[in-house]
């Protein structure tokens, strides 16, 4: 076994005991980063110098029995899109070539003060825009599993990295879907928290009410050790709830005998690949027999979140993303003749065809006559697709469903139509719209060896609960014991 | 519902993007696709329906009225593509 | 039809930067003055991913000029973004309040030729100013300073009450009356402070239909909103007395040019996509945090005039002057409890105080001397220790160095001669050196009285009592 396969917990295990040193632990994934990620394609930028610094700042401290927390010492990535002082960060654009931002991310700051070395910056769609990370605008990021295949998105640079073992874990983001999506293309633990448990201080944003940072991980443990650290008040997010952190470890190895697990039926619809269904049925009936009640549910408007989705996400992102103008940082098209040429080209060359596509929904979404009929009613039938978690969460504990209804599909296969891309998120935006908690955990491959996930989504703050469902299931089957063949 | 080459520009306009005569024509097929797919919510009836513009519902955060250390000019322009002093130069605004 | 056929239809939206130390969004200084962006931050540069914190004295300071305008303070008011481009725009949106904001339903009372008069005060909200772009820079550039990106503003919009350009001036003076004395604003319209836009339409009177209105930008004098206000009625009677219509359009006043040009085409006519804002929830404001600001609310100008008036009985005109400003007011109180005739204490304000103030170039915050000491020389006058002429001398050494009148009295030899003895023995002189002069007062020429008062208080340097010095002369001429 290598260095590199280790979880997180079993790598801090061995830092604690003085086993290995994090700067061995950091070398061994920055070795493997070069060997596997040309394959890959995970990072954007790879930090050396500043995970070796923290790294032996940690092996000081674990030396004079003060580590910083649990996880001092071990490796992990960032997706893209978090900024890191004095680090270039660009979203997966263009627009934000050469961009080094002056501050960290408030998570960031959380793992640096952790003393979580930090190796670099991993791939994702365009300012998370997108489901393959395909809409990079620098290049695609390759499943682990078959790197003819997608490793899913936006988060898929992140996924892709903890699957290919080249960081211990990483953070994600999850806009409708963006982290649980990726991870379950690639056999990883993906957690997208309440709207507000973590701080979005720092993180590029998408749709900023829809936008949460989350961990990516082999395992639940994991998964809840990380989320210890990034759960934090923060003062600097207004929408970042004044709530406590609760000990996501505590209640992990609980099980769920007795507990009430709802199986939404519109989860299950027509064309949802055989061998995904398959998976997740088996995993439904392997929580019947650890002692859960199944009940079926009904979420009756979630047949309208793509459609909700796809304007309130779009009209936020085309305000979000007016600040792109070539004036204060990023790019610039310096053969601008005035200032509306330096507005309309710089853009036009600094976004991908994913992003535009954005930009103009929301914009036209927005405007004058038909705020009314787009906008305003998307964010109504918002409230009924809450209202639908709501009322459920009166009878069930959580729900359990699929993520995708595809297993990993080939790169290229849907570049050109948008709207089946669009499709496949399905199942993991009403999170985002009611914003509830949502977790992956691996459920099982398909014949063609490509993993399948399963869904669990809970009641607002009930993280740890989610966390202890997924580990009754990882415990019977460890999927994550399970390589990606790279 | 289909979007008009004349409204892809005007949007265009409003977003300030300078798309080219492909893009214009790309984005309204693919645009006029994803708003048939979003006319479904004109079938629910959401008349007394309260809009949703905040996942979670929480308090107003406020912050004491205090000054605190701003950026030195030179962190501010540091990602500037063009400057003249401490401030950010454009080309000239004519009005 | 002529000018005076048509009735103007005015309503104005001001912006009023708030007295805050930091920015309404960050911890960024709001100090005026300083070196280009060395008041910027992340937040106020607009760099990806963060976020705006609402700084609670904005709050506050909307809910104190709310209530003192008599506005419904709303429980809930929501922020939302405003879309546009702009160079000094940072984030490409400016976060304000659109579709609920903090205060609605307001009014303020103005005085007209004809009485006084209701505006009505439509809403005030809260939002983020923006920055500065300097134009002439040179180069073929402009140049971008976001220091004053993110300072805290108050917009407050009236209804179209007004009706010619003086009402305007009118209320917008109340109105800056008004903020300054709650300490929200500075009341500054040079330096931007105290911003004001107006919509200007005119309709045939009798009209009860409004016509099309232009919005006018850059008034920031008194007499440019006079001046811009007439000139776009004139011009808006001279388009449709032409048979031409009046266009929806903003202008741009010409400071030197004294006319207005059109500012935007119609083809960038704007869109603004006003979405309520993500990044922060509704506000909520208490009842109890409502009255908490309403008890610590100070008497308004308009108020304390008229009790300036009913308490002190004072003439209108001097109760305006002395209410003009809170600071003056309060000192002015503050002398009335020691000194009992406020008409005198008026007078000396008005015709002493405020000219010293002047000479000086300052308020009457940085004044020197106490309301006890300025009681002390007034009631010296009175008892006649000191004369009148002399008091002002007194006055103007006490502001000079904040020494007490007795001591400056003493000092410069100013005290008043009352003693009759001293006085007589003046006066004796006088008359026998002036035989001639008192055969012609005898012979009726009563003016030669001026002379001989003349010649005692030269004798006197100034100091004789001038009660005794009439009543002794009187006496020994005869009368
Ligand atoms: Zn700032």
């Amino acid at each position: 076994m290598q260095l590199t396969d280790l979880t997180m917990l079993e790598l801090a295990e061995k830092l604690a005991a003085g086993q290995v040193s994090s700067v061995e632990a950091t070398r061994a994934c920055l070795e493997r980063i070069q060997r596997v990620d040309p394959k890959i394609r995970a990072f954007l930028r790879v930090d050396e110098a500043g995970a070796l610094a923290a790294a032996e700042a940690s092996d000081a401290r674990r030396k004079a029995g003060t580590p910083a927390s649990p996880l001092d010492g071990v490796p992990v990535g960032l997706k893209d899109l978090f900024l890191t002082e004095g680090l270039e960060t660009t979203a997966g654009s263009r627009v934000l070539e050469g961009f080094v931002p002056p501050l960290d991310a408030t998570v960031v700051r959380l793992l640096r003060e952790a003393g979580l070395p930090l190796l670099g910056k991993l791939n994702l769609d365009e300012f998370a825009m997108g489901s393959s990370n395909e809409s990079s605008a620098y290049f695609p990021t390759h499943n682990p599993w078959d790197v003819t295949r997608t490793p899913g998105g936006s988060s898929g640079g992140s996924a892709a990295a903890v699957a290919a073992r080249e960081v211990f874990g990483a953070l994600g983001t999850d806009t409708g879907g963006s982290i649980r999506q990726p991870a379950a293309f690639t056999n990883t633990v993906g957690l997208k928290p309440t709207y507000g448990r973590v701080s979005r201080y720092g993180v590029i944003a998408y749709a900023s009410s829809l936008d949460q940072p989350g961990p990516m991980t082999r395992t639940v443990a994991d998964a809840a050790a990380l989320l210890q650290i990034l759960a934090q008040h923060d003062p600097k997010d207004s929408t970042s709830a004044p709530v406590k952190t609760p000990d996501y470890s505590a209640a992990l190895e609980q099980g769920v005998r007795g507990l009430k697990l709802g199986v939404p039926r519109e989860y299950f619809a027509q064309g949802m690949e055989e061998e995904v269904e398959a998976s997740v049925r088996a995993a439904l009936r392997e929580y019947e027999r650890l002692g859960a009640t199944l009940v079926d549910v009904s979420l009756p408007h979630t047949q309208y979140a793509l459609a909700t989705y796809y304007l309130i996400a779009p009209a936020e992102a085309s305000s979000n993303l007016a600040r792109y103008d070539g004036v204060r940082y990023g790019l610039r098209a310096k053969d601008a003749r005035g200032l509306k040429e330096l507005y309309s080209l710089t853009r036009e060359r600094g976004f991908g065809p994913e992003v535009k596509r954005r930009i103009m929904l929301g914009t036209y979404a927005l405007s004058a006559g038909y705020y009314d009929a787009y906008y305003l009613r998307a964010q109504k039938v918002r409230t009924l697709i809450r209202e639908d978690f709501t009322r459920v969460f009166q009878d069930v504990d959580a729900l359990v469903a699929p993520i995708s209804p595809v297993a990993p599909f080939k790169l290229g296969e849907k570049v050109d139509d948008p709207l089946s891309m669009y499709l496949m998120d399905v199942y993991t935006l009403p999170c985002n719209l009611a914003g509830v908690p949502g977790l992956s955990v691996p459920c099982g491959f398909t014949k063609a060896g490509l993993p399948v996930g399963l869904q669990i989504l809970g009641r607002a703050f009930d993280e740890a609960l989610l966390l202890r469902i997924a580990r009754a299931f990882e415990r019977e089957h460890d999927f994550f014991r399970r390589l990606a063949p790279i | 519902m289909a979007l008009t080459l004349e409204q892809v520009r005007h949007v265009a306009t409003l977003a300030r993007l300078a798309l080219t005569p492909e893009e214009e024509q790309r984005l309204s097929t693919q645009l006029s696709a994803v708003l048939d797919a979003v006319t479904q919510l004109q079938s629910l009836d959401v008349e007394n329906v309260e809009p949703t513009s905040h996942a979670t519902l929480t308090a107003s955060l406020l912050r004491e009225d205090v000054t605190r250390p701003s950026l030195p000019p030179e962190k501010s322009l540091a990602n500037a593509p063009a400057k003249s002093g401490t401030s950010f130069a454009v080309p000239k605004i004519i009005e | 039809m002529p000018v005076s056929d048509f009735q103007p239809v005015i309503g104005l939206e001001v912006h009023a930067q708030l007295l805050t130390q930091s920015k309404i969004f960050c911890g960024c200084s709001t100090a005026f003055g300083a070196e280009p962006n060395r008041n910027t931050c992340p937040v106020c540069l607009g760099m990806p991913g963060v976020l705006p914190v609402l700084n609670e004295r904005v709050v506050d300071f909307a809910i104190r000029t709310g209530l003192a305008l008599e506005c419904r303070v709303n429980a809930k008011s929501v922020w939302s973004r405003k879309n546009y481009f702009y160079p000094d725009l940072p984030k490409g949106y400016q976060i304000t309040q659109y579709d609920l904001p903090i205060c609605e339903h307001g009014k303020l009372l103005i005085d007209t030729p004809q009485g006084e008069k209701l505006i009505r005060v439509r809403r005030i909200h809260m939002e983020e100013d923006a920055g500065k772009s300097v134009h002439d820079a040179g180069g073929g550039q402009s140049l971008v300073d976001l220091n004053r990106a993110g300072v805290p503003l108050l917009e407050i919009v009236s209804e179209p009450d007004l009706r010619d350009a003086d009402e305007a001036v009118e209320y917008l003076k109340a109105l800056r009356d008004v903020l300054v004395y709650l300490g929200v604003n500075d009341g500054n319209l040079d330096e931007g402070s105290f911003r004001c836009d107006a919509n200007v339409s005119v309709m045939p009177k009798g009209s009860s239909t409004y016509g099309q209105r232009c919005e006018l930008k850059n008034l920031n004098s008194f007499r440019f909103v006079k001046q811009a206000i007439e000139y776009e009625i004139s011009r808006q009677v001279d388009v449709i007395e032409s048979g031409g219509k009046v266009d929806q359009e903003t202008r741009l006043w010409d400071v030197n040019k004294g006319v207005s040009r059109s500012m935007r085409s119609k083809e960038d006519a704007h869109d603004y996509r006003y979405f309520p804002e993500p990044d922060l929830p509704p506000l909520h404001v208490t009842t109890e945090v409502i009255e908490a600001v309403g008890h610590a609310l100070p008497e308004l100008p308009r108020a304390k005039l008229q009790r300036f008036v009913s308490q002190y009985g004072l003439p209108a005109y001097d109760a305006r002057i002395l209410t003009a400003e809170r600071p003056l007011a309060d000192f002015f109180e503050a002398c009335a409890l020691r000194y009992p005739d406020a008409k005198k204490l008026s007078n000396w304000f008005l015709g002493e105080l405020l000219r010293l103030l002047k000479e000086e170039g300052s308020t009457v915050s940085s004044v020197r001397f106490t309301p006890a000491q300025l009681a002390e020389l007034l009631g010296a006058v009175d008892q006649g220790t000191v004369s009148a002429n002399a008091g002002k001398d007194v006055l103007a050494e006490m502001f000079l160095t904040g020494r007490s009148a007795p001591d400056i009295i003493a000092e410069k030899g100013l005290a008043q001669v009352s003693d009759t003895g001293a006085i007589e023995a003046v006066v004796d002189d006088i008359l026998a050196k002036n035989a001639g002069e008192i055969e012609k007062y005898r012979a009726g020429k009563k003016q030669v009285f001026g002379f001989f008062v003349g010649q005692v208080m030269r004798a006197m340097k100034g100091k004789g009592n001038p009660a005794l010095v009439n009543e002794l002369l009187k006496k020994k001429l005869g009368d």
